[in-house]
């Protein structure tokens, strides 16, 4: 075949080269693709093991691959949960010489999992409320970094378990743009196309009997709307109150944290006679918890997971009387004597069902409910054996979802009937 | 359905000093199909975003029908950015598909029902509404993605290089089945190009911008015929117009070794700012090859010949120096008859065919006569 391919990539992998670009995506051989549930796409997209990564191969127009391949570059330095772009492949050819469309070139994201999966799964029923904060989190940070997403939708986004919650990634940038800062207007237009997407998604879910009858489509819909503007006030609103009460100062840099940001910059104006003080936060930067672990132990883990680790570390410094040690040595100790025996007592075999700041999470977990049952404290080595074996053993594999072979198509579905694309 | 009116709309980024969007003054009919077009960066999606609610708009208003939209939410506005978001949901019906962001303002069944199925018709649809979008080819599910805007009965559909991702076989398609729907439809229609063929074929009229100055507004012929300025001379067309810097002795512009008349009006416009100079367009159709030492005849040197079947062109270089070029080529580009071919390397003399060449002043680039 005659091909004259052209990979941009930050970090080319010489393995890309034997993947076979002179076919189709849709003529990709089994052995080749790996099978993952796919979202509701308008391309065609396949997923690939490569050098022990798998990646998300999408075919789309060559200048909007370059372009939604710069975006992502752009929002992986913003330290903006997304999908790691790895590169563009033009110049396609197949075995007649015509021409195949460019492809975009992305990491798949370690155990993520697509929202029809979750639902799909046996879930707790409140998944969907879970789901729509985490995106409304994402949609909050994609924003006060001035990115206009311009289709925000489920399939859209991964999720991932960041301990009892979900954290949230922008899968697809297509329509995206990134500005200074956003007007009202690309902001409300986002959040209303978002409402009108989940709220589609959720009737297909329904129409395709994988939503339980209690679900209430529009009232998710509207959830998402509430709490993104309730984030948003939070991060960005002006307050005022009268000069004595300086502690709201503090106070709204402490319920900043607790909602996971920092605040880099608050702007602190008085009236003329100073009794009067209006604060408004101007920069927020996120991970405020997953910061500070990262600072401490150097895990890099998500927001609520970080959270959990540092009360279990607060709560290690406690129970070893060294709260007035230096922060940095107690978290190491820790580290070495609690975090690190407890996942390695994991069965190696049994790792690449959760992320380790995960197992650990659901670890604690189990030990509170084991200690209740067996009204003592339960400890961690007891709990973990017993987790493994109760536990960790029956779940599925969510390292690259679903435990499903190569090959293997979901049994709800042919693989065609999942995504629809201009162009077939 | 409305008129739709930017009235000196201004655009200005914060942090940038030139806007990016200055002042525009448009006005859209009512069921027109407008077409913004321009080079990336001239305006185009700025215009459409302010209307659309998605930019602030810095200075002047934007009015659809006799309403001020200005400060209005975008969702207020009643208008439907079509192809946004046409992703189909595999489980659920064409109807139920088309139908579904009815169902979530709470319009009544019956009226969804009735909706959805006066656009299936027009669509031509109606056999497919109550099957799933698995059942439908690429084409159709396209017109799907346009029945969800459709349905809502918006005053205006807003369109921003909704065929920049398809392959271009289907982006021909499309851009017909766009078309004559609109015309179907009879709902004001704002379109943004950078795409000057695309533009040409679909509106019913044009407007050109350029560092965010509207350049001309018209029909597709008026554009063709009467560019207003340099830059809409160069810009509109495919091949690009053929133009150049020339000097002006007596009333005649010397084009390679050529003497070529200016008419009385361009003659007249040309000022001391000018520095003696013309520049003048000439689209490759308007050259005719004749035999050398014609009069009123200059030399072009063949460097590339394509032939196209019905049509040939000859990219080459003026003789005896010259700027002359064909848009952002450093070629002169000459139709040619396709029985009748010149070699790689020879010499043709040509001439421009009466009234076919543009003139534009050298200074400020605006058309002369």
């Amino acid at each position: 075949m005659n091909q004259n391919l052209q990979i941009t990539a930050a970090r080319p992998d010489p393995a890309l080269l034997d993947l076979p670009w002179h076919l189709p995506l849709t003529n990709w051989p089994d052995d080749v693709l790996a099978a993952l549930p796919r979202g509701i796409s308008r391309h065609v997209v396949r997923f690939v093991r490569l050098s022990g990564r798998v990646l998300a191969v999408k075919e789309i127009g060559e200048t909007v691959a370059y372009r939604e391949y710069e975006l992502l570059r752009r929002l992986n330095r913003l330290d903006v949960p997304s999908v790691v772009p790895v590169g563009v492949i033009t110049g396609r050819r197949d075995a007649n010489g015509e021409r195949l469309e460019a492809v975009l070139v992305t990491e798949h994201l370690q155990f993520s999992l697509p929202y029809r999966a979750l639902f799909s799964q046996s879930l707790r029923p409140d998944t969907a409320t879970r789901l729509i904060d985490a995106l409304a989190v994402l949609l909050v940070r994609l924003h006060l970094v001035g990115f206009y997403w311009g289709d925000v939708s489920l399939s859209n986004t991964l999720f991932r378990r960041d301990a009892e919650t979900f954290s949230a990634y922008l899968v697809d940038a297509e329509t995206g743009d990134l500005h200074r800062e956003l007007t009202p207007g690309q902001r409300n237009y986002d959040i209303d196309l978002a409402r009108t997407n989940i709220i589609g998604e959720l009737f297909d879910l329904a129409a395709g009997e994988m939503l339980d009858h209690e679900v209430d489509e529009i009232g998710i819909g509207d959830a998402l709307v509430a709490r993104y503007n309730e984030l948003w006030g939070a991060l960005t609103g002006a307050e005022s109150f009268s000069a004595n009460d300086r502690w709201r100062v503090d106070a709204r840099i402490g319920a900043l944290n607790r909602l996971g940001f920092d605040v880099g910059e608050l702007e602190i104006t008085t009236d003329i006679d100073g009794t009067t003080v209006r604060i408004q936060p101007k920069v927020v930067d996120a991970g405020h918890h997953s910061n500070r672990l990262f600072r401490l132990t150097g895990l890099d883990v998500q927001e609520n997971q970080a959270r959990r680790l540092l009360n279990d570390l607060d709560a290690y410094a406690a129970a070893t009387g060294r709260q007035n040690d230096g922060e940095q040595l107690v978290a190491h100790d820790w580290l070495r004597k609690v975090f690190e025996p407890t996942i390695a007592a994991v069965p190696r075999e049994l790792r690449r069902k959760l992320e380790p700041a995960q197992l650990f999470h659901e670890v604690l977990d189990h030990r509170w409910f084991a200690s209740e049952k067996a009204e003592r404290d339960i400890p961690m080595t007891e709990a973990v054996t017993s987790y493994v074996e109760d536990v960790l053993r029956h779940r599925p594999d969510e390292k690259a979802l679903l435990g499903l072979k190569p090959g293997e198509t979901p049994p709800e579905d042919d693989p065609e009937s999942d995504y629809f694309h201009l162009g077939t | 359905m409305a008129t739709v009116t930017f009235d000196k709309a201004t655009r200005i980024y914060p942090g940038t000093e030139r806007p990016a969007v200055d002042a525009l003054d448009l006005h859209i009919e009512d069921g027109e199909f407008l077409v913004l077009v321009g080079p990336s960066g001239c305006g185009k999606s700025t215009s459409l975003r302010m209307l659309a609610g998605l930019e602030d708009v810095n200075g002047g208003a934007i009015l659809i029908g006799d309403r001020d939209v200005t400060d209005v939410q975008p969702k207020d506005r009643d208008i439907a950015m079509v192809f946004q978001n046409y992703a189909l949901y595999p489980h659920m019906s064409v109807a139920d598909n088309m139908g579904f962001a009815l169902k979530i303002a709470g319009t009544p069944k019956a009226e969804i029902r009735q909706r959805v199925e006066e656009a299936a018709k027009i669509l031509d649809l109606t056999e497919y509404l109550d099957r799933k979008p698995k059942a439908l080819s690429g084409g159709q599910r396209q017109r799907v993605a346009m029945g969800r805007a459709i349905v809502r009965q918006p005053q205006v559909f807003l369109m921003d290089e909704p065929l920049s991702n398809l392959d271009a076989k289907l982006r021909v398609q499309t851009r017909t089945q766009i078309a004559s729907l609109q015309r179907r439809l009879g709902v004001t229609t704002v379109y943004v190009t950078h795409d000057q063929t695309e533009a040409l074929t679909m509106g019913d009229r044009i407007a050109v911008l350029s560092g965010g100055i509207l350049q001309q507004v018209g029909t597709p012929r008026e554009m063709y015929d009467k560019p207003a300025n340099v830059f809409v001379a160069g810009f509109i067309g495919s091949p690009a117009m053929n133009i150049g810097h020339f000097d002006v002795k007596d009333g005649r512009a010397q084009v390679g070794g050529a003497s070529i008349v200016l008419e009385r009006a361009v003659a007249d416009g040309i000022t001391a700012a000018d520095g003696g100079k013309v520049t003048l367009g000439f689209r490759p159709e308007a050259l005719d090859v004749v035999s050398s030492g014609s009069e009123g005849a200059f030399d072009v040197d063949v460097t590339l010949v394509e032939e196209l079947g019905s049509d040939a062109f000859v990219y080459g270089s003026l003789k005896n120096g010259g700027d002359l070029h064909a848009g952002d080529t450093n070629q002169v580009i000459v139709r040619i008859d396709p029985k009748a071919v010149p070699d790689k390397g020879d010499t043709i003399s040509v001439t421009i065919k009466p009234e076919s060449t543009h003139a534009f002043s050298a200074s400020t680039g605006e058309r002369l006569g």
